[in-house]
Formats: structure tokens, C-alpha cells, sequence
């Protein structure tokens, strides 16, 4: 069998874990801010209007 | 053995080095993801985004000029990645660029290529649904510039490279104009020009004390192919027409009395020190070449800082009246 691709799958060194947490966590805050920052344009744009809606 | 079952032999360990490489686990870090947007670059192109949204004559809703700020920023850095993804080759063989991120191995080509194209359709399409398409349209077509016209195309093959390309790095304050107003005006092709005739002289500057790097790495920038001599003539008279443009917006009364001397003082110095590069080329060694090179990043942001100062003016006086 070729060494380079073990039987049991690739195993991450503890510093690849590391930055593969940092990497996760930048995209999840990142799309948090994006969510964020629709939610806030959609209320300056329609302002009071966005309570006013036909049931 | 024939050649082709040699070739096969050689295309097959290759392949699979390959890929090896293409299932080894990502050692980027968030910190290379940041280098491949260009932070410096980027913080200039905010800058004169900002400068090209605040002095157009419409009020903006601050959220709404955040947004298109960040779309900007967040275009500029999508050409950077994508830049470093194409000029990878060029960046392993010069000094200031081997240290970045793909030729120094810690982010893979494929990665920023994903990077890059994901931030410039995201920037593209939330500048467009969030504030409007013409300000999108122009963001896409300034990344386009950047990466095919510049990168792609311009930068390996012709002298003129920088020059061209330099509109790129001019867009921005027209898309900061088109956020807010939703066209384009003579106000901004000013900021636009300024932008556009001042690149030449400030890189020309950088590369006549980087000429081994780019020749190196094969890049015609015109102290590789024209000479010092000429490169220095054309830092002159660019720097010589670049005064009247600058000065244009106080002299068509776009601009008030504080831009107009900033801009009649700055440019003048700019034209000794482009004036100094050409006259004391032996004597005094790269130093005038390497003073004309910071002065123009300083007289960039002084040009751009006094028309933001009089919008600001202006608007805290529509305020207290």
C-alpha cells in the first residue's frame, strides 16, 4: 500500500486542528455579520414600514 | 520502452504527487487569509471610496454607506487574492513578494482562487442588493480590470503596464459617487484622473530601486525595458501633468479654497522631488527615488483628507444651520 494514503484516512497534527478552528470560526462570524448586516439595512431601508403589512 | 509509455510512466507518480498535495490538509492560517486581501492597498481604496461617497451632493443613510464601504473593501480584497493567485509564479522570485502566502506555501493556489472569487461575487451581489446595481456594476468591472485587463494580460507584456492598469486602482472613488448618488458625475473622472495619472509616477519610483526583482521575475516594467534614463523623464512629466488635474477640482469650483492649496503646494513638491529623481540620478543613488515614492502616498492621502475635510465642514455647517 503507498504510505502517503494511510488505510484509516488522513490524521490531523494538532496544529492543523488549531487552524482548521480558527479558519471555521472566521467564517462563521463572518456570516453571522453578513445575516446581521441584511437584518439592519432591511430596517433602516423600510424603517416603520416594516411593521406595517397585511395580515 | 517507447516514448509514450515513458511519458505515462513519468505522468503517473506525477499524478498522484499531485494528488497527494491536493488532499494534504490545509495549513492556512486566518492571518495568510487576511494577507491575500492586501490589507495596504485595500485601506487606500477605502479611503478613496470614502472620499468619493461623502463629497457627492446626496445624503447618505450612515448604514447604508457602511455597507457600500465594505462591499468596496471587500472587492478590492477579492482582486488581491485573485491577484496573488495568478502572479504566484511572479511573487516566488521577488524579494518583496517570496514571503506571501501562496509562494511561501501556507495557502494553496486553489485556495485562494476559491477565496478570491467567492468575497468578489459576494461583494458584487450584496453592493448591489443592499445599495444599487450601478455602484455593483462598476465594482465588477473595476475587479475585472484588475485581474484581466492588468494581471492577466498587461502586467507580462507591455511597459505600459502600470498605466493602464492604474485605472483599476482609480475606480474607487467613482463607485463610492455611484453608491450615493446611483450615477456617475464630473466630480468623480476628476478624483478618477488624479488616481489614474498619479500611479505611474509613484510605482515607476518603487521600481527604479526594485529593476533586479522585476527582471528577475520577467516583468516588463519600464526601467527593465526602456532604461533608468527614460523611466526617470516619464516620472517627470507625469508628475508635471498630474498638478493641473489635482488642481482642477478647487479651479472648476468643484472643490473649496483649502483643497486648492493643498493640492497647488503638494503637487509642486511632488513635481521637485519627481524633478530631483531625474536631475541627481548617480550622485545621490536610489535616495531621491525612494523620497518620491513616500511622498506620493502622503500626497494621495493629503489630496483625498482636504476634500473629505470640506465635505465634513460643509455637512456639520448644513447641520447647525
Amino acid at each position: 500500500m503507498d504510505e502517503r494514503f494511510p488505510e484509516d484516512g488522513i490524521v490531523l497534527t494538532e496544529e492543523q486542528k488549531r487552524r482548521r478552528r480558527a479558519r471555521s470560526i472566521a467564517i462563521g462570524l463572518a456570516l453571522g455579520a453578513l445575516a446581521l448586516l441584511f437584518y439592519v439595512v432591511t430596517i433602516v431601508k423600510l424603517g416603520p414600514g416594516v411593521l406595517h403589512r397585511p395580515l | 520502452m517507447s516514448l509514450l509509455s515513458e511519458s505515462a510512466d513519468f505522468a503517473g507518480p506525477a499524478r498522484a504527487e499531485a494528488a497527494h498535495a491536493a488532499i494534504e490538509p490545509s495549513m492556512a492560517d486566518v492571518a495568510d487569509y487576511l494577507a491575500l486581501l492586501k490589507p495596504r492597498v485595500m485601506s487606500l481604496v477605502i479611503f478613496t471610496a470614502l472620499v468619493g461617497l461623502m463629497v457627492a451632493p446626496t445624503h447618505v443613510h450612515p448604514v447604508i454607506g457602511f455597507t457600500a464601504i465594505l462591499c468596496i473593501a471587500i472587492g478590492a480584497g477579492a482582486a488581491g487574492a485573485l491577484n496573488m493567485w495568478y502572479d504566484a509564479d511572479i511573487d516566488a522570485v521577488m524579494r518583496r513578494t517570496a514571503r506571501r502566502p501562496i509562494p511561501s506555501g501556507r495557502v494553496r493556489p486553489g485556495e485562494a482562487l476559491a477565496f478570491g472569487l467567492t468575497l468578489a461575487t459576494g461583494a458584487v451581489v450584496v453592493l448591489g442588493l443592499l445599495v444599487n446595481w450601478v455602484a455593483a456594476a462598476l465594482l465588477a468591472f473595476t475587479i475585472f480590470f484588475y485581474i484581466v485587463v492588468y494581471t492577466m494580460w498587461l502586467k507580462r507584456t507591455t511597459p505600459q503596464n502600470i498605466v493602464i492598469g492604474g485605472a483599476a486602482g482609480a475606480f474607487p472613488p467613482i463607485v463610492g459617487w455611484a453608491a450615493a448618488t446611483g450615477g456617475i458625475g464630473v466630480e468623480p473622472i476628476l478624483l478618477f484622473l488624479i488616481i489614474f495619472f498619479w500611479t505611474p509616477p509613484h510605482f515607476w519610483a518603487l521600481s527604479l530601486y526594485r529593476t533586479d526583482d522585476y527582471a528577475k521575475a520577467g516583468v516588463p516594467m519600464l526601467p527593465v525595458v526602456a532604461g533608468d534614463r527614460e523611466t526617470r523623464r516619464q516620472i517627470l512629466l507625469y508628475s508635471v501633468v498630474l498638478l493641473p488635474i489635482a488642481v482642477a477640482p478647487w479651479a472648476l469650483g468643484f472643490a473649496g479654497a483649502l483643497y486648492g492649496l493643498v493640492a497647488t503646494a503638494a503637487g509642486a513638491l511632488m513635481v521637485w522631488l519627481a524633478w530631483q529623481v531625474r536631475a541627481r540620478r548617480e550622485a545621490a543613488g536610489e535616495r531621491p527615488a525612494k523620497r518620491l515614492f513616500g511622498f506620493s502616498i502622503l500626497y494621495l492621502i493629503l489630496l483625498f483628507a482636504a476634500l473629505l475635510a470640506e465635505s465634513m465642514g460643509g455637512m456639520f455647517g448644513r447641520i447647525a444651520a
